[in-house]
């Protein structure tokens, strides 16, 4: 079968995310470049979500790996440093996932202060916005963690960022 | 000094800063006083050896230095530029958190202004890192607000610790006049000064809500050494700690 830059978006559907294991880097906006280079070979650029996000070789080389197996080309994955990574790059499917998998989407956000973005980030269990910060760190470098005064739970919110 | 190597000065200062910041964070893993200060000085430990990684690359890419693990941990204690701030332990929790806030707003502050940079590398980079910082400054600030209002014991331990760490804090902004003239000529930055005033009107306008008082700059004696290699006597066993894996094999892969 001829490669497409069709079968390379389909191929990169099955790679999730190590953390979030419901979101795809697709979702997740990861994806900034895909080239069919010479030689029917496949160029993939990615850009990380947080800057230390320490899942980025695994992605990277689960990337390379289902790729390759899906299209049995040459996959070379490059981190893209021109690009970066803002929370606006998910996409709004992915927001419904991610809600349905007990965590709060980021808010689109432009440039406006992260405290005043915080402050009422509806609870993905009851829709409640009567919710507070508890602290911007969480599990993994892109949650928050929050109270929900309504329903009484704690829930992790994926935090907007620039 | 040439071009690059004051940019290398520059970027070598602002990721041993990180570095350093970023093993004293990590020092509070397992021993934080609630379980979300806990997680936030881990999560900022990790954001801040990450910042430092991300330079230590530009300098290795970039500037003909060294493999980033290396330059990291191998170098001699000489050889470092990180400021007396960062190097100082933890102390109590009111320390480590002024000391959080006024590195915090410095990083922020700095990261802001090299977006403009005329160091192609370091634009991108300083626009991702801005907004992760936000997070740690938004941390900051609030606890200093919460702790100066809480009540008389938390306020004037706030106060004291907000005076211990003055003096150490200016020191980031240390004055390296060659480089700084070189980098400021070709548009890299803006050089020491422009930052501290604007780090100055920022922490003091938190300072002033939360009820603490800014020590009179020209009162102090600022702590300077750190650019130049001159360290405190805590600087050594912190970097014996953090490199003492590395060094058992440097030529592992990990």
């Amino acid at each position: 079968m001829t490669i497409t830059e069709d079968r390379i978006y389909k191929a990169l559907e099955q790679v999730m995310d190590p953390e979030i294991p419901v979101l795809n880097v697709l979702d997740l906006g990861m994806i900034t470049h895909v080239e069919i280079t010479e030689g029917e070979a496949v160029l993939i650029k990615m850009i990380p979500t947080f800057s230390a996000c320490p899942a980025v070789e695994l992605i990277r080389n689960n990337i390379r790996s289902t790729v390759e197996k899906e299209l049995g080309a040459s996959v070379t994955v490059e981190i893209d440093k021109e690009a970066h990574w803002n929370s606006n790059r998910m996409a709004e499917s992915a927001k419904e996932k991610l809600k349905n998998f007990g965590i709060a989407p980021p808010q689109i956000h432009n440039g406006e202060a992260y405290s005043e973005i915080l402050m009422h980030t509806a609870c993905p269990h009851c829709n409640s916005e009567n919710t507070y910060l508890r602290s911007p760190f969480g599990s993994t470098l892109c949650r928050a963690i929050h109270y929900c005064r309504e329903c009484g739970h704690v829930f992790e919110h994926f935090k907007p960022l620039e | 000094m040439t071009r690059n190597e004051a940019i290398g000065y520059l970027l070598t200062a602002m990721a041993d800063d990180a570095l350093v910041q970023g093993h004293r964070n990590s020092e509070w893993t397992g021993l934080g006083p609630i379980m979300e200060e806990d997680i936030a000085f881990s999560s900022m430990a990790q954001d801040k050896i990450g910042h430092a990684w991300a330079l230590y690359r530009i300098l290795h890419e970039n500037l003909q230095g060294q493999e980033p693990d290396r330059f990291a941990f191998l170098r001699g204690e000489k050889e470092y530029k990180c400021c007396h701030l960062v190097e100082m332990p933890n102390g109590e929790y009111d320390f480590s958190l002024m000391r959080h806030f006024l590195f915090d707003h410095a990083e922020a502050v700095r990261w802001e202004q090299l977006q403009h940079s005329s160091f192609e590398p370091l634009a991108p980079l300083a626009r991702k890192l801005k907004g992760e910082i936000k997070y740690h400054t938004l941390h900051a600030n609030a606890w200093i607000t919460q702790l100066c209002r809480a009540a008389e014991e938390s306020h004037a331990r706030m106060q004291s610790a907000l005076n211990a760490c003055f003096p150490l804090a200016l020191g980031i902004f240390e004055p390296h006049p060659e480089a700084e003239q070189l980098l400021m000529a070709e548009k890299i930055y803006a050089g020491e000064a422009a930052l501290k005033e604007q780090w100055m009107d920022r922490v003091y306008n938190i300072l002033a809500v939360a009820g603490l008082n800014l020590p009179d700059e020209k009162a102090v004696t600022p702590v300077y050494g750190g650019r130049k290699g001159y360290h405190t006597e805590y600087l050594q066993p912190l970097l014996d700690e953090m490199g003492f894996v590395f060094r058992m094999d440097p030529e592992a892969v990990w």
